[in-house]
């Protein structure tokens, strides 16, 4: 079995693939890779199936090597990426000779580069997933610097025969994501629910795998109860008592007490994965049902 | 019963009192349609998430306002027995509260059939409900770290820490089982709607 070896491991590189979703009754989240689009993409580019593990390396200067010839994939943030010297460009296979190293540079658009390597991450499952779950603590540690981890077998299924898929950066302007009203919409005035459309939101640097905090206006509630825990799902946007959004992500507690003011839809989720600190952020009403 | 919006893919059920919940989650896990993904209860709610391609939001929310709850007994009411030392720190600071001896306590808590109602907090804590007469409020402040084993109660549920973590409840023994095991198949040794009984161990 090869191994890829985490030269550098950079300031937090986890294991995750699709996550454990089901056990949420429980007590646990599903966990797993914040941007799926980005997990399927890297993981199809070299032939992986789509739940195979990858890495997911957040702001990158990280380094890696292997000790045998293998085909990687590289989705996700931007920035400098290079192999033995060589470019490597985003959204394609390409081959690392053994021993070669791979080197991650800041990323310059998103945050979370998505690593794939030819046969996937085979650390060992936990729950039926090799996904870090960073609130349940469950799952593989960060990767520390020096650290080989598993290759699995290489697939039977080939290598794509496509150079490049067009997927543009991840956007360093303004995100609009977009939302459907939460279960607990009418316990907040109606300026708030004005303000959460139309104020220009900052992400902040507070913001990790559990949930994306941003700044902005307070949002004023019109019920001030105290609300019994509920079950939560990523994109919620959960409002402390001080009039703050969160934006629940991957790794969120599965019942909060917060209420929910609004939800993300879908489709806009793996974008959350992409914010930057600082980044102006803007919510738009989801049409249709 | 309320259906209350949660985005695209998700729809939460609100009811009136915890008993009312805890029925209508039994009842509705029975007859779960495929396209429904996760059931998750929680003290006045349950949280559905569904496939949209197996179930629209318009037939989850349809089959959630016509399932008839039941007190029925499925098979997921299993039982279960923990034996506990009663020994926790706060012990007759909450007997004290609750205006009676530390052995009646003992007594009422050993004594009553509990059931869970919800997990949530960590993998694998169980909200149990059980006999009234026994609420009290969390502490005033919590502790840093609660070690794995203890035994609490606060509002109206007893609860055991799977796990060391910070925690407000109010000790009142420890208990050596084993409450989560991710290596095991079924992680968490206890499931929303078993009952539970706890056993006075010497």
């Amino acid at each position: 079995m090869s191994t890829l070896v985490a030269v550098q491991a950079g300031p937090n590189t986890l294991v995750q693939d699709l996550g454990r979703p089901g056990l949420a009754h429980l007590g646990m989240g599903a966990a797993g890779a914040m941007d799926r689009a980005a997990l399927a993409l890297a993981n199809r580019l070299v032939g992986n199936p789509s739940d195979a593990a990858v890495l997911e390396i957040l702001f990158g200067n990280a380094s890696f090597a292997t000790d045998e010839d293998t085909w990687i994939a590289v989705t996700g943030a931007w920035g400098s990426v290079t192999a033995g010297g060589r470019a490597v460009q985003p959204h394609t296979a390409t081959m690392l000779a053994a021993g070669e190293t791979l080197l991650f540079g800041q990323a310059a658009n998103g945050i979370r580069y998505y690593l794939a390597v030819r046969g996937g991450i085979e650390t060992p499952l936990v729950l039926g997933s090799r996904s870090r779950d960073t609130l349940a603590g469950i799952g593989p540690d960060p990767l520390v610097d020096g650290e080989a981890i598993p290759i699995g077998v290489e697939p039977t299924t080939p290598i794509p025969p496509i150079d490049l898929v067009p997927v543009d950066a991840p956007t360093t302007g303004e995100v609009t994501l977009e939302l459907r009203p939460g279960p607990r919409r009418d316990w907040f005035t109606d300026e708030a629910w004005q303000l959460l459309t139309s104020t220009d939101w900052t992400v902040s640097p507070r913001s990790d795998r559990s949930g994306i905090r941003i700044e902005g206006p307070a949002l004023q509630r019109r019920n001030t109860g105290e609300l019994p825990s509920e079950g939560m799902l990523p994109g919620a946007i959960q409002v402390s008592p001080d009039g703050a959004p969160t934006i629940l992500a991957v790794d969120h507690p599965v019942t909060g007490g917060y209420p929910v003011i609004a939800v993300i839809t879908d489709e806009s989720l793996d974008a959350l994965a992409q914010l930057r600190p600082g980044q102006p952020l803007r919510f738009r009403l989801a049409t249709g049902r | 019963m309320r259906v209350l919006p949660f985005g695209d893919r998700a729809i939460l059920a609100e009811y009136d009192t915890l008993a009312e919940t805890m029925d209508a989650f039994s009842s509705l896990v029975a007859v779960r349609p495929r396209g429904v993904r996760e059931l998750v209860p929680a003290a006045r709610t349950v949280l559905a998430r569904i496939d949209p391609a197996l179930i629209s939001l318009r037939a989850a929310e349809q089959w959630l306002s016509t399932t008839p709850s039941t007190h029925a007994a499925s098979d997921m009411n299993a039982s279960l027995i923990i034996s506990v030392r009663y020994d926790g720190p706060d012990l007759a600071e909450t007997a004290e509260i609750l205006g009676m001896s530390a052995e009646e306590l003992i007594s009422r808590h050993s004594n009553a059939e509990w059931r869970c109602a919800f997990i949530g907090f960590a993998p694998g804590f169980a909200y149990l409900a059980g006999p009234t007469g026994l609420e009290v409020p969390r502490r005033a402040t919590s502790r840093q770290s609660v070690p794995a084993g203890s035994v609490g109660l606060a509002g109206e549920f007893t609860g055991i820490y799977p796990r060391s973590s910070p925690g407000g409840w109010q000790l009142i023994g420890t208990t050596d089982a084993v409450l989560w095991d991710e290596t095991r198949e079924d992680p968490s040794t206890i499931a929303p709607g078993m009952t539970v009984r706890f056993e006075v161990q010497p």
